[in-house]
């Protein structure tokens, strides 16, 4: 659907790789066709996994490069590595509702930032912010036609819990700890 | 982070965001005049009365209209009221990975003539964000919305109250439009206490919403209320909003808060949960004068969500907001920025004009507003603007009174009175709309012709349309089974004068004098003998 519609303002050529979204039936959750292809005979090690868009004919968009090209810069380069606080953690556990106040937890998010870090090096100066690479793009209307819904058993079969044709979830609203219950948690974890 | 479709979802907690408001901005304020009363909305203890003790209310609005569309905002599912549960939902919709969204043009369309029908400018490029928040009918996780650049911005609407001491002088009133933003809806909870679970259903899920933002312009229940119904008939009119409270395609929060005049506004609470026009009033009603009596108290108005409870009549705090509320917007990466053509001629090459929204075509295509079909109906008819103004905002009124005046010959005046007094007034003690009147126009027509052509008195016709009403039946059967039909007979009248002439010498003396006006209570007795059936003019004539 939507997906098809948008390569075509790309003018990325397309043709079907797969019949339909058949990962909803055969229980894969690949939301984009994924071809294996060795690269060459030789290496026959390594193989490139080329991530293609549904749809797309080629395995290869020509303005794509097969490789990446980028280079880990310098850590000298780079701004001194954030510090977290207690409280932001416990501020991003509450927005994004995922516990990781471990010391793992913590130290995946702090090689997250520094990851991103990275991004501080380059130079966007006289470069307006974008807020996509399809800015320039035209934004693609559709008609007002009914043409997909009416998946209800499809749709409920994912879901865990249902009751009739509902799904079923926990009661909202559940209270947030208080605020020290939280501080009392958080001293009683490996964090 | 898809709390349904993997079960293993952290679910230690989950926020308590009911539906995404993003904008509460006070700027304007207005003091009420004192003591309007409406016809819309029977109304309500007089807050605009409490100027007295210098605290008055400032009122803005926020109304999530739904658009009236085939399909829903980003994806070709249908939109319906009362489908059988998520019977309407593409993969889409349940956000599955790997799904984008696709802009509806006949939401966008609707948008910008809404937009253009209350005089907002219409930003040429607009933007989609993403606004964050969980809740067990939002599946995605966020709702796409327009925060940064909304499709129109800067608009009025003008709405009138019926004002003046008779309640018969149209009061002209405008309120500032902030922004309309296309948005989605979200889906349904239905909260199961008992075993302590929610029900989704995801039907109504990615429905296109138009939010109108208002100012705080409005200073009590009554002029938010006409505001909201003028909002009603105009996007009734334009087709781009069916406008039902009842059904939720017209929702309304209100921004409540109270403040003495010139000095800074006061600390608002959001009230939430109002389904009528009637509701709102009195929900904004009581909640000013709470405020108020909490100041009066030497108490602080609590920054809050209340939700109005309907039975109660009372405002009543809803589940706390977090403290910590942070939407966190973010552009939406999967939509370009949408762009509003002028004209044709201004579309760039490649772009195909019906794929386009064009400024222009839309407004051709504007059809008459409810200001103007009054105005038409005044000069049209030579009726009084109060009676043009309760013509149009009552639904379906216009419509009977024109059905009724095509079927006599009696003057749109008098059809107007019949309309507007009798008719209304028997479906406002029943408590019933204009479609249910159990006396159809024909039924009123052939009533107000044997008035017309002198078959029946005008007190008579009153008493006939009451017995119309209660029995079902026909003006001529119920006029001949009871002899209601007015005495011609010079005869029978003469001899009923003669008699009440005989048994009132006092009165006949007192004429005699000079004192005519007594000539006026030997009228009455006659109309009380006669029940009403005495031709006035010929009954002059015989005394």
């Amino acid at each position: 659907m939507s997906i098809s519609s948008l390569c075509a303002t790309r003018r990325v050529s397309l043709t079907i790789i797969r019949p339909s979204f058949s990962f909803l039936t055969n229980g894969h959750s690949i939301p984009y066709g994924v071809n294996f292809i060795r690269r060459t005979p030789s290496c026959s090690q390594s193989r490139i996994t080329n991530v293609t868009r549904l749809f797309s004919s080629r395995p290869h968009n020509p303005k794509v490069p097969e490789v990446p090209t980028w280079k880990p810069v310098a850590e000298d380069q780079l701004p001194t590595p954030a510090h977290i606080p207690a409280d932001l953690v416990d501020k991003l556990e509450r927005l994004a509702l995922v516990d990781f106040r471990t010391k793992q937890g913590l130290a995946c998010l702090e090689k997250a930032i520094r990851f991103a870090d990275q991004l501080h090096v380059v130079d966007t100066s006289g470069v307006d912010p974008m807020d996509s690479v399809l800015e320039d793009r035209a934004l693609y209307l559709r008609d007002d036609t009914v043409m997909e819904g009416d998946c209800a058993e499809e749709l409920l079969q994912l879901s865990k819990n249902t009751v009739e044709e509902y799904f079923v979830a926990p009661p909202g609203n559940i209270p947030l700890p208080k605020r020290e219950e939280r501080a009392a948690m958080l001293k009683h974890s490996e964090f | 982070m898809c709390l349904y479709f993997n079960g293993s979802a952290s679910q230690k907690q989950v926020f308590s965001f009911a539906m995404a408001h993003s904008c509460f901005v006070f700027l304007s304020l207005h003091v009420c005049s004192r003591g309007f009363l409406c016809l819309v909305v029977p109304c309500l203890d007089s807050l605009c009365l409490s100027a007295s003790q210098q605290l008055v209310g400032v009122v803005g609005l926020e109304i999530h209209a739904q658009i009236n569309s085939n399909t829903k905002l980003f994806s070709s599912s249908p939109v319906c009221f009362l489908a059988p549960p998520n019977s309407l939902v593409s993969f889409f919709d349940a956000s599955l990975p790997g799904t984008l969204p696709v802009l509806n043009r006949r939401c966008v369309e609707a948008a910008v003539m809404t937009g253009l029908a209350l005089d907002c400018t219409i930003n040429r490029k607009s933007l989609f964000d993403r606004k964050h928040y969980f809740y067990a009918d939002l599946p995605a996780g966020y709702q796409i919305t327009q925060q940064r650049r909304p499709i129109a911005v800067d608009g009025m609407l003008t709405y009138s109250l019926l004002g003046g001491i008779k309640r018969s002088q149209v009061i002209k009133k405008n309120v500032h439009i902030k922004q309309i933003q296309l948005e989605q809806d979200s889906g349904k909870s239905l909260h199961d206490d008992v075993r302590s679970q929610t029900l989704i259903d995801l039907n109504r899920a990615g429905v296109g919403l138009m939010e109108l933002v208002m100012e705080p312009d409005m200073s009590c229940g009554e002029e938010a209320a006409a505001a909201v119904r003028e909002l009603q008939l105009i996007l009734q009119a334009l087709g781009t909003c069916q406008g039902n409270m009842s059904e939720g395609q017209l929702r309304v929060d209100a921004n409540v808060s109270v403040h003495r005049p010139g000095e800074p506004l006061g600390i608002r609470t959001e009230v939430k949960n109002i389904n009528s026009v009637r509701y709102l009033a009195r929900a904004i009603d009581y909640e000013i004068q709470r405020q108020i009596d909490i100041l009066q108290r030497g108490g602080t108005v609590q920054n809050e969500t209340r939700a109005y409870d309907a039975k109660l009549g009372e405002t009543i705090p809803m589940r706390d907001k977090e403290g910590l509320q942070d939407y966190r917007f973010m552009p939406e990466p999967n939509l370009p920025p949408l762009i509003v053509f002028e004209d044709n001629a201004s579309l760039p090459a490649g772009i195909d004009a019906c794929q386009a929204v064009v400024l222009q075509k839309i407004r051709e295509g504007l059809p008459e507003l409810p200001s103007v079909k009054r105005d038409r109906l005044v000069q049209m008819y030579g009726i009084l603007p109060e009676h043009s103004f309760t013509l149009v905002n009552e639904d379906g009124l216009m419509e009977y009174f024109e059905a009724v005046l095509k079927e006599t010959k009696a003057g749109p005046r008098k059809v107007t009175g019949w309309v507007t007094n009798e008719l209304l007034g028997q479906l406002r003690q029943q408590d019933m709309s204009v479609a249910q009147s159990l006396i159809s126009p024909l039924a009123l027509a052939e009533l107000l012709e044997l008035q017309e052509t002198g078959h029946i008195s005008s007190s008579v016709a009153k008493q006939v349309f009451q017995e119309m009403w209660s029995s079902g039946k026909t003006a001529l059967q119920i006029i001949q089974e009871q002899d209601l039909g007015l005495i011609s007979d010079t005869a029978q009248l003469h001899s009923i004068c003669q008699k009440v002439v005989d048994s009132h010498p006092d009165e006949v003396h007192a004429i005699r004098n000079g004192n005519k006006k007594v000539l006026n209570k030997l009228m009455g007795l006659v109309k009380k003998e006669t029940r009403g059936r005495a031709d006035p003019v010929l009954l002059l004539m015989r005394l």
